[in-house]
């Protein structure tokens, strides 16, 4: 990992953003939406610009000289990732078109190689439907058994049970940090328990990839999966880390150009990593921001933005206990050390919905709903929850806005 | 932008904190369920239809103010109608709502009476879906109960 060279002066990181001094309605933005989608620094916006502006060309197929360029601008991008997360090598990183089709790539490349009927995957309670929904229409399909791991009433993940839940588990694919509750999960510690019960275990690392440090060695994971677009990156591409000896014995997921080293009428030869997993002609300008994002999120390294919001969710918490007490419920962990600067909560009874449509009057933007997420809302008892989320560009300022907000929010219910 | 009182008008709130007809009709009256899958909110409404009139309505189910007072609002306007009554003033509402289907045409001369309190909600366009939870869900019903 580059080491950090910037300090972290919120104002400065504010400046980088251009969307957060646009106005609407005469008033400033206050974006606590950054769990759904981050917003972009300057260097990504430009970088892309420029890229199409001069360099933009296929990858990876033609010998002039601008795709040459265009190719090593995107398997650059393709290092800076693998360096990010301490990949071994960048073969191990595939691009996709979002964290999404990453698991869905899993569950029907490695899981259809490797599920027969009555194998067992262990998933947990808090996850995001697409760390569910893949594995539910493998289980349609073929009948395996999906077993679950609980909550405790603190919002955490009940290990207690884990060691037989584990017991045959062929998989456990779990979420790295709660999109809904802020909840970080030991990740070393269940890719080890998975491990130890002859399981390999898939890290969904959407939430916790654009906070925190991430070193996959340590992890000690087998794949990982996270979005471009939640850690200042562009939209459309996901990224999935992967053991190259796992990528390696799995069969391809998409058929077509680019994924092939050879193709005759009566077959065709895959083509080396990553290729292998990248068929057609990927978001190639969406490659070059991420690399972009990654470089910026260097610059003030991930230990420093992880400090940051520790303040920040400390700050929500104080604020929030404060001036509303009782009338305010956060569905998560108290303690900033163990969670992320994601907040769903509830608020004097006023649905989510009307209570994120009031704070729009401040341009206060926060989600509202079942985040994605509609097993763990029945547990904890919501159809859904208003959710705030900070990122390195939110200050205490935002979360004074977010509490101004709701006062007037109890004005109209 | 529109202001945030174009959406919640008075007879809105009224509806959603003293709701009307809520509650479950046993069998043999007939249930359909709904799901708005943006905020998770679902609806459940009861339908008791003989010879060919809503006899008896009530709902059930979480959701925001726009869908509860909605549906409530609903609840009151069709008691007593006949189903093709229902189906017309069901069509007449959306209608106000944009969504109408071309094919069908609108008696516009239908009176929707507090209903036309909602006509606000189509500034908020995220919102037509929770307005319009409840009618969809009531068109399931009927078609259930006019099989």
């Amino acid at each position: 990992m580059t080491s950090a060279h910037r300090d972290f002066d919120s104002m400065a990181i504010r400046r980088d953003f251009p969307i957060l001094s646009t106005q609407i309605n005469g008033k400033p933005l206050v974006y606590l939406d950054s769990a759904n989608t981050s917003q972009k620094p300057n260097i990504v916006i430009d970088t892309m610009s420029e890229f199409m502006r001069k360099t933009y060309a296929p990858i990876n197929r033609s010998a002039y000289t601008l795709a040459a360029n265009a190719t090593e601008l995107y398997e650059g991008a393709r290092n800076a990732v693998a360096k990010f997360i301490n990949a071994n090598s960048s073969q191990e990183i595939v691009f996709t078109k979002n964290a999404t089709e990453a698991l869905n790539l899993l569950v029907n490349s490695w899981g259809r190689a490797n599920l027969k009927t009555g194998d067992a995957v262990l998933l947990t309670h808090m996850e995001h439907h697409a760390n569910i929904v893949p594995w539910q229409m493998l289980q349609q399909e073929r009948g395996i058994e999906l077993r679950w791991v609980p909550l405790t009433s603190d919002y955490q993940l009940d290990l207690t049970s884990l060691e037989t839940l584990l017991t045959g588990v062929k998989v456990f694919s779990f979420t790295s940090m709660s999109n809904v509750l802020g909840t970080i999960n030991p990740v070393e510690k269940l890719c080890a328990a998975a491990h130890a019960a002859g399981a390999i275990a898939i890290v969904d690392a959407c939430q916790s990839v654009p906070h925190t440090h991430t070193d996959v060695r340590v992890l000690g994971a087998d794949f990982v999966t996270f979005s471009s677009h939640k850690m200042c990156g562009p939209s459309g591409l996901g990224v999935l880390w992967g053991r190259k000896e796992l990528l390696e014995a799995m069969p391809p997921f998409l058929g077509g150009g680019n994924m092939i080293s050879d193709v005759r009428l009566d077959g065709f030869t895959c083509a080396e990593l990553p290729a292998k997993f990248e068929a057609g002609t990927p978001a190639i300008a969406e490659v070059v921001g991420l690399g972009a994002a990654v470089n910026y999120l260097n610059d003030f390294g991930m230990t420093s933005i992880r400090q940051h919001e520790i303040a920040i969710s400390g700050y929500v918490i104080e604020k929030f206990a404060d001036r509303f007490g009782d009338d305010i419920t956060i569905h998560g962990p108290r303690n900033p050390e163990l969670r992320g600067a994601t907040f769903s909560f509830a608020f004097r009874g006023i649905h989510p919905h009307d209570l994120s449509q009031v704070l729009d009057q401040s341009n206060v933007c926060v989600r509202a709903g079942h985040h994605c997420a509609k097993p763990l809302m029945k547990i904890i008892g919501a159809n859904a929850t208003a959710r705030a989320s900070f990122y390195l560009y939110n200050t205490t300022a935002d979360v004074d806005a977010l509490a101004d907000a709701l006062d007037s929010a109890s004005d109209i219910f | 932008m529109p202001g945030i009182e174009d959406l919640y008008r008075e007879i809105i709130l009224d509806h959603y904190r003293t709701p009307r007809n809520r509650g479950e009709l046993q069998p043999p009256a007939i249930s359909s369920e709904g799901h708005n899958p943006l905020c998770g909110d679902d609806i459940r409404i009861f339908l008791d239809v003989a010879d060919g009139v809503v006899r008896d309505v009530k709902f059930s189910g979480q959701g925001c103010s726009i869908s509860q007072s909605s549906t409530s609002m609903m609840t009151v306007a069709i008691k007593g109608k006949t189903v093709d009554e229902v189906q017309a003033f069901v069509r007449r509402f959306k209608h106000m709502m944009t969504l109408a289907d071309n094919d069908e045409p609108v008696d516009e001369s239908i009176n929707l009476g507090d209903i036309e309190a909602l006509q606000g909600v189509v500034k908020f366009p995220v919102r037509i879906k929770c307005a319009t939870l409840g009618w969809n869900t009531l068109l399931e019903a009927l078609t259930e109960a006019t099989k």
